[in-house]
């Protein structure tokens, strides 16, 4: 690979997050290289996704800071977020069942759009170009994650695997600097998980997005990972290149379990 | 025709130059190339390509779906003499080897990464391929091998030889002449390597230009190219006719998209082979089946009104006036909004070929008006050889020899043709050249067939295919497989057959049941299924699928020379027959004898009289790796009539 990692982006530090006297995340520090693929794992409940959620503002962490480009804060505000350029996808979908795939998609153009409510619902002069501009946009994401067949459908009549794809999207029509992927491959066979694989790193290698990847399946973590953080019961247990976490006797425990 | 395919496009950019030549879609748009452009993208092609070593004479590979520039690629090796091969884009890369060693191929131009990864592959035992060009960049920026360039960068380094010596391409194209070799079509080739068939200009362009006058086509016909283009039914539609008559060649945007974008365009000349037409058939009826009852009693009455008068009005015969109004209310009502939703409004001529189609299924599309005909011919007679008038268009004939084209029929059966598009030879290969193109100038098509009362050619099966019945009841009667696995393809539920009879007693068959025509019918008599071997085996699907063997076997029964083909014995297998795994050829068609020592345990059950029998089978994925199947496989007996005319 030639690909050039870049200084450090996102920076996490000793983040905490606490519901009442529930511990979900402990003292967790990592930060994200510019360009890098970064991997959280863990096993289920370890707070993978609340760490997810703490960096895009909808949870606020009771301890702890989070600096993006130099930036510090110590919670993060979703639209805030949205706006520095972190954009990302979900668990269990968010996407509006009854409407298409290109109006999905251009929902993720939404903070881009410039022209005001009335100029667009009379598509006066500015307006109707603005949005033939967006639509370009989206027809390259279109093109890209190559679900040009199902541009009109809407995307509760889709399986789920392209589901999901038009969840990335969505995401990508920010053209995010960021992209944070929640389990982008869960329930997927296959075929659909390699296909995924393949937008995830052509994602990266195309538009030079730094990912951060939220992933159970372990084959495909190493595969495409820079590098990867291992979580447990809301613990950082390790840190590092795939190989190194690999070995790392916490990391095995944690997934394999203990003899007794 | 003293002319070249070069001179063609040149003569269209000169005399109409801002026309449409090609359209593509892409981001959603239609986007158009006139003729002017074509001419300077397929100039800076060819000086890249100059300027890369490409010579005249050689030959150079095509991989890829269609593509504009991938056509302008075509034109523009043809341009410096060179000859351009075109691969099956779903052909691995060990099927790409011999091809590429025996057309001792050094330039290859391909369409994207899995394009450039299976031909890095294929070059490990290709060394001299030195040069591989692509046209889609994408995911191969970090690809780093040797020789490896896009078509961008070609085109550029084009364009500046282009400043330097204007007059270059236009003196290369002055050199190259009709007997000139123009291209080169690997047949996918039932058995053994396949076999390179060689034209030259003047064969195509004489062939495509007899076409063209046939159906009086013109410039201003729509085509839409979605074959693979290595095959010469996609080469003639949309490369040489495209040139000789000046019309618009549309690119869908992916495979996916093919039927939406047939919609959009609306080609008034189209082509495809039976399944393409069957398969549409299908998605309308079982459409249909889920429409409401309102809808679906409509659909069904005025099309029964069709099936009654369609084809009569097609064919230009008396109708009467009760009848011309009802087929006018219901062209209104059904058949009109059922042609542009198939994308057939425009249709002024639809072609099928290259295997037989179902009478029910001809006659359904003449009947909403859709003038759909049939033609023979091979990749060695650059297709057009018989075509159908359009008055008189036949399910079971393939029409009348069009112009310049003389039939005779053997005294063994065999159909020898004499054109002046038949094939220079096979490439390298003076022995099988020899065994097909006899001195005197006849082509042997190995096709076994007669000449009917009307002058229309009636084709019954492959020379080699018509066998014997040895012992039993029908001794030494005809059988011909491949017309007895038609009879049972015309059925929406048999997706694929292979019959076995030559040197048995009996004839049985092998079944593929079509999954979505089947699952629709599981599904609607709430008979519940776990995939396809499980459906394929359930007792139902075993009723049904008799049933179409029995009315096939009441069908034999009154043809007096294959009353003995009728099938006595069945089984449904449990995996679909697959070109990955070799069973079908590229063009999908079933390679008998392969299949029959693939699966000789169940050719044996079928024989010995078993009930069911064990198969364990390796398939191949898409991606290479390879698993295997096992199943026990159910075997039953079908009905068998005495033959009617020996009865009498």
């Amino acid at each position: 690979m030639s690909k050039v990692i870049g200084d450090v982006i996102l920076d996490v530090q000793n983040i905490s997050l606490r519901f009442g006297g529930v511990k979900a995340l402990t003292d967790i520090s990592f930060n994200v290289k510019e360009h890098e693929i970064r991997s959280i794992i863990g096993p289920n409940g370890a707070g993978k996704s609340s760490m997810l959620n703490c960096i895009n503002g909808v949870y606020t962490p009771s301890e702890g800071s989070i600096t993006f480009r130099g930036q510090t804060f110590d919670h993060m505000n979703s639209r805030q977020v949205a706006e520095m350029g972190i954009a990302r996808t979900f668990q269990n979908l968010a996407l509006f069942k009854g409407m298409s795939v290109i109006d999905n998609i251009m929902t993720g153009r939404n903070l881009k759009i410039k022209s005001n409510l009335l100029m667009q619902a009379l598509r006066v002069g500015p307006a109707q170009r603005e949005e033939e501009e967006h639509r370009e946009k989206v027809e390259h994401i279109i093109d890209f994650l190559e679900i040009q067949a199902f541009r009109k459908t809407p995307v509760g009549q889709l399986p789920y695997g392209l589901q999901k794809r038009v969840d990335l999207g969505r995401a990508l029509a920010m053209e995010p600097q960021v992209l944070l992927l929640d389990e982008p491959m869960a329930g997927m066979n296959l075929e659909e998980k390699q296909d995924m694989c393949r937008f995830i790193l052509d994602v990266n290698d195309e538009f030079g997005t730094t990912i951060v990847l939220i992933e159970h399946d372990m084959g495909v973590v190493m595969d495409i990972s820079d590098r990867v953080v291992v979580l447990d019961y809301g613990k950082k247990i390790g840190d590092g290149e795939p190989e190194e976490v690999r070995n790392n006797e916490d990391v095995i425990r944690a997934y394999l379990g203990t003899g007794h | 025709m003293q002319t070249t395919f070069p001179r063609l496009m040149l003569k269209h950019a000169a005399e109409r130059p801002s026309a449409p030549a090609l359209r593509e879609k892409e981001y959603g748009i239609w986007q158009t190339t006139p003729w002017s452009d074509l001419a300077k993208l397929v100039e800076a092609i060819a000086c890249g390509l100059h300027q890369a070593g490409l010579q005249r004479g050689e030959h150079m590979v095509i991989v890829g779906s269609n593509r504009p520039r991938l056509s302008a690629t075509m034109l523009a090796a043809q341009s410096l003499g060179a000859i351009p091969v075109n691969l099956y884009q779903d052909a691995a890369a060990p099927e790409c080897v011999f091809p590429v060693n025996n057309a001792e191929v050094r330039f290859c131009v391909v369409e994207d990464q899995e394009q450039v990864d299976k031909m890095l592959e294929a070059r490990e035992q290709c060394p001299q391929l030195t040069h591989i060009v692509y046209d889609d960049p994408r995911g191969l920026r970090n690809y780093v091998e040797d020789g490896l360039g896009s078509l961008d960068e070609l085109i550029a380094a084009g364009q500046v030889f282009m400043a330097q010596h204007p007059q270059f391409f236009h003196l290369e194209v002055e050199k190259g002449t009709s007997d000139d070799v123009a291209a080169m079509f690997f047949t996918s080739g039932t058995t053994g390597n396949p076999k390179g068939v060689v034209h030259t200009h003047g064969t195509l362009i004489d062939r495509a230009d007899a076409g063209a006058e046939f159906d009086k086509l013109t410039s201003a016909e729509d085509v839409l190219a979605y074959m693979p283009p290595a095959w010469i039914g996609q080469n003639i539609f949309s490369y040489a006719q495209w040139l000789v008559c000046g019309y618009v060649v549309n690119c869908p945007e992916s495979a996916a998209t093919v039927t939406i974008d047939l919609k959009e365009i609306g080609p008034t000349y189209y082509f495809a082979p039976p399944r393409v037409f069957e398969g549409m058939l299908t998605s309308v009826m079982i459409r249909m089946e889920d429409a409401g009852n309102f809808k679906r009693k409509m659909f069904h009455t005025f099309m029964d009104v069709a099936k009654k008068v369609g084809p009569a009005l097609m064919d230009g015969q008396p109708v009467g006036l009760v009848d011309r109004i009802k087929y006018a209310l219901g062209n209104w009502m059904v058949y009109g909004p059922l042609r542009n939703n198939l994308g057939f409004s425009r249709v002024r001529v639809a072609y099928t070929a290259g295997e037989a189609i179902g009478p029910d299924l001809f006659t359904f599309y003449r009947s909403i008006g859709v003038n759909i005909k049939q033609l023979y011919g091979s990749t060695e007679t650059a297709v057009f050889v018989c075509l159908q008038p359009d008055n008189e268009a036949r399910a079971d004939t393939v029409g009348v020899p069009c112009k310049g084209v003389e039939i005779k029929v053997a005294d063994n059966g065999e159909i020898l043709v004499k054109s002046p598009g038949l094939l220079k030879g096979y490439y390298k290969n003076p022995e099988a050249t020899a065994e097909v193109l006899t001195a005197d100038g006849w082509y042997h098509t190995s096709d076994a067939g007669f000449i009917d009362n009307n002058g229309h050619l009636k084709i019954i099966d492959r020379v080699k295919d018509v066998g014997r019945l040895l012992g039993g009841a029908n001794d030494g009667a005809m059988f011909a497989p491949k017309y007895v696995e038609n009879k049972l393809k015309f059925f929406p539920f048999i997706k694929e057959v292979v019959a076995y009879g030559d040197q048995r007693e009996k004839a049985c068959v092998m079944v593929n049941i079509d999954f979505d025509a089947v699952g629709n019918w599981a599904e609607r008599r709430n008979l519940p299924y776990a995939g396809y071997t499980d459906l394929a085996q359930k007792p139902e699907v075993y009723e049904l699928i008799k049933d179409c063997v029995e009315k096939v076997n009441a069908d034999l029964a009154e043809d007096a020379l294959l009353a003995g083909s009728q099938v006595s014995r069945f089984l449904v297998l449990h995996k679909e027959l697959d070109a990955d795994d070799g069973e079908l050829t590229r063009t999908n068609k079933v390679r008998r004898g392969f299949i029959a020592d693939k699966y000789k345990p169940l050719v044996d059950g079928l024989y010995e009289g078993k009930t069911e029998q064990f198969i364990e089978t390796v398939v191949k994925f898409e991606d290479g790796r390879t698993g295997s199947v096992s199943a026990t496989l159910k075997i039953s007996d079908a009905k068998t009539f005495t033959p009617v005319k020996a009865a009498a």
